[in-house]
């Protein structure tokens, strides 16, 4: 016998079916049936933002740092529009999201009805699929239907739109096991023939290079598991993009350090000189790839990636393999290992001594300076000071993210949110508060910059009124120094509108929120800073005033290939070309 | 999407230098997808092509199972191969889409295309559209003293020719249909 209830408390009931115990949202007209519900029960908690992009980025920092969907409730019309921006990063990122919006009531939609927007119109380009329901009866089949499509094949965020008279109108509640099996079924294994072939090509390269991406994180656990037992028995060296760090570990023998744009020499170089490269979850993105027709120009190229749509899109692939990373690793493993491990050990000796040779180039190292806190410093210390415990880690984007990819070493994966594909500024405080919400205890950071900060800073008061004690490590430049590096580099010094003019007082503004502010100008107080800072039981927002013209090094300029670094200030002159100017 | 077919151990050099860049010739296909028949469904194969900017050169659609509400699109595009690829792979990833089959390369197709076409005049040229429209077997189906309107089924190269000849004769409007395609065979 089908249950009988309210399309509200379907909601609410679907969700809990679903195992989700944890919303981030903000009410208003269209969702209250919904928060009415959530206000009876006992089982959902629910997060109040500050704004509406807040409760995404902060499902999306749950759903990293978890590995489930995120969760999020937001009203119609400004409430939906609002969460535009969360849902384009979570899909560029590929993070499992579902999203509920209240809409107007049916017989109101087109009728520019107050607070209406087009939500599943606006929103369709910007998720992996979305729903206006018109029914009760249908709501909670769609729900169902919306985790799974958000959790299987390459993740992303999905969005159910809920006009406010469904939600109050009676319908038959469908049940999680009674959902008719959706055709949405995308492959996981991979193609055994194409596997063969990349296991023979693993046992004669000479110079192989793994090239790992958000798609091992995604793939869960077991994946970044199998990835090291495949690193560490064949030997081979091993890089990873931004999105993919964590998932070897950075303390690892094998590890090249983050490879693109403001990857590490090693990394780059070696992409630039293999002859197997073996991507597996990483997608061939701009940033990593430089100039397209020099890209490894020597290397046969694999590619693991669960996206049909991900292979052949920029870089022709010699081994394409379709399917989950976990999966096909497993059969790689599989096969390699009934084929009797055999890697080229000759060749890949004389190919280790190269890479230490690039190695030796030393490309992070830096002059600390006695004077200014320059920002390669203060995450050193960050790094030294924080290492050993269970961190986490969210980035704004810029400088300070490139730098804290470069300079903090990940050891496991599902600690690192930052925002790649769509470089959201203002990603990393609310994704930081997400992470605190599903790891209460442990220890969370957001390494900002002081401009991305402030364009979600009002999620301060989340973090106060749920005691989530997220750090807040603001490298305060008083610059977009991104941008100002771009326009050194490119636009003759003429620094256009990227500097931060009337900063708050950061440490009277975390007073003023009920927190706790530090501020730190000289390097000689830093350590004890950070660890007043770690000590607190607390938010805190340390205001770490750094280097005001720093730039970040190494570079690949843009429209250049992977062998044409720049590695610091004396090589920066007249190295970006016409070309290369036009590309962001 | 399968790769270069190069057998192991023929060539010293990988794919990639045998084929340095994508290729940059552009063919048409055709296109048929299947895919459920709810709101928005077209919106979101028509998005893809205009967010990705790909080439839409024709265009049909209609719900050819009435009990599975399923819809049939079928979509001539024009791209590189490499693009043609994409657009089918990107297809592929709409969640409602079921299949998604070219039709220009999976052993060839019929394709039709219906259009009405309506022309003015009197006399010579009243009865030489007529006379036309009989080669072409087009067919009457509207009249007035001062005009008709043909209908003309066919390949959209068939439709173009009958266009073109009626255009000196008094050509007023034309609506078509854009191609619908089936593969030939079983």
């Amino acid at each position: 016998m089908t249950r009988q209830m309210t399309g509200a408390k379907m909601v609410v009931q679907a969700l809990k079916d679903q195992g989700v115990d944890t919303v981030f949202g903000y009410p208003g007209g269209a969702v209250l049936p919904i928060y009415d519900e959530i206000f009876q029960q006992n089982g959902i908690r629910h997060y109040l933002v500050r704004h509406e992009q807040g409760a995404v980025h902060a499902a999306e920092g749950y759903a990293r740092a978890t590995g489930k969907p995120g969760v999020v409730l937001v009203t119609s019309g400004p409430g939906a529009t609002n969460a535009v921006t969360g849902l384009t990063d979570a899909l560029m990122d590929s993070i499992p999201l579902v999203v509920l919006t209240g809409q107007v009531p049916t017989f109101m939609i087109g009728s520019d009805a107050f607070q209406e927007a087009d939500t599943v119109g606006i929103t369709r380009p910007c998720t992996k699929h979305n729903w206006l329901v018109k029914d009760t009866d249908r709501l909670s089949g769609i729900i169902h239907e919306a985790f799974h499509v958000a959790t299987s094949g390459r993740p992303g965020p999905v969005l159910v739109d809920i006009p406010k008279d469904v939600q109050f109108a009676s319908g038959a509640y469908t049940e999680k096991t009674k959902v008719k099996v959706s055709h949405y079924q995308p492959q996981v294994k991979g193609d055994m023939e194409t596997i063969t072939q990349l296991v023979e090509a693993i046992e004669t390269a000479e110079r192989p290079v793994f090239y790992t991406g958000g798609g091992v994180i995604n793939s869960g656990p077991g994946a970044s598991q199998l990835l090291r037992e495949l690193v560490e028995a064949t030997g081979f060296p091993i890089t990873s993009t931004l999105m993919g760090l964590g998932a070897y570990p950075a303390s690892g023998k094998n590890w090249l350090g983050m490879l693109g744009m403001h990857g590490l020499y090693e990394a780059n170089m070696s992409m630039h000189g293999c002859d197997l490269m073996i991507n597996i979850g990483a997608r061939f993105d701009d940033r990593i790839t430089g100039r397209l027709d020099a890209f490894s120009p020597k290397s046969k190229k694999a590619h693991i990636d669960i996206d049909p749509s991900s292979i052949n899109k920029v870089i022709k692939t010699d081994m394409p393999i379709i399917g989950d990373v976990g999966h096909v690793l497993e059969d790689v493993l599989k096969v390699w290992k009934a084929r009797g491990r055999k890697v080229n050990r000759e060749g890949l000796s004389k190919w280790w001594a190269r890479i230490e040779e690039w190695r030796k180039v030393d490309c992070l190292k830096y002059k600390p300076s006695g004077q200014a806190i320059r920002p390669q410093y203060a995450l050193d210390r960050l790094e030294a000071l924080t290492k050993g415990r269970d961190r986490y880690i969210c980035t704004e984007v810029g400088q300070h993210q490139m730098w804290a990819a470069q300079y903090l070493g990940f050891e496991d994966p599902n600690r690192w949110m930052t925002s790649g594909g769509l470089g959201t500024m203002g990603y990393g405080f609310p994704a930081s508060i997400g992470v605190q919400v599903a790891h209460p205890d442990a220890l969370v950071i957001n390494v900002a910059g002081e401009a991305s900060w402030l364009m979600n800073m009002q999620e301060m008061g989340t973090a106060v009124q749920y005691r989530l004690p997220v750090k807040q490590f603001i490298l305060n430049n008083e610059r977009l120094g991104m941008v100002r590096q771009w326009q050194e580099l490119l636009h003759g010094e003429r620094y256009s509108q990227s500097w931060s003019e009337a900063l708050p007082d950061f440490v009277k503004l975390a007073e003023a929120f009920g927190a706790k502010g530090i501020l730190c100008t000289d390097p000689a107080d830093l350590d004890d800073a950070i660890m007043e800072m770690l000590d607190h039981d607390g938010p805190v927002i340390f205001d770490c005033l750094v280097e005001k013209h720093e730039n970040c090094f190494p570079m690949i300029p843009s429209g250049e290939p992977h062998n044409k670094m720049l590695l610091g200030e004396a090589s920066t002159k007249d190295a970006i070309g016409t070309k290369g100017a036009v590309m962001v | 999407m399968s790769a270069l077919n190069i057998k192991k151990g023929s060539t010293k050099h990988s794919a990639y230098n045998l084929r340095p860049t994508f290729s940059d010739v552009q063919e048409t296909h055709t296109l048929a997808v299947l895919v459920d028949n709810e709101p928005g469904v077209l919106a979101r194969v028509i998005g893809l092509f205009s967010g990705r900017g790909y080439n839409i050169d024709s265009l049909t659609v209609a719900e050819v199972d009435h009990e599975g509400h399923t819809s049939r699109i079928t979509i001539v595009t024009t791209g590189t191969p490499q693009v043609i690829e994409q657009i089918k792979a990107q297809l592929g990833r709409i969640v409602p889409v079921h299949e998604v089959h070219d039709l220009t390369v999976e052993g060839g197709s019929v394709e039709r295309e219906l259009a009405l076409i309506k022309v003015e005049g009197a006399g010579d040229k009243r009865v030489e559209a007529l006379r036309l429209a009989d080669i072409f077997r087009a067919q009457v189906v509207d009249s007035t003293l001062e005009s008709f309107v043909f209908q003309i089924t066919g390949t959209p190269e068939k439709v173009d020719a009958f266009v073109d000849l009626m255009r000196p004769l008094g050509l007023l409007e034309v609506a078509r249909t854009g191609v619908a395609a089936l593969s030939r065979g079983m």
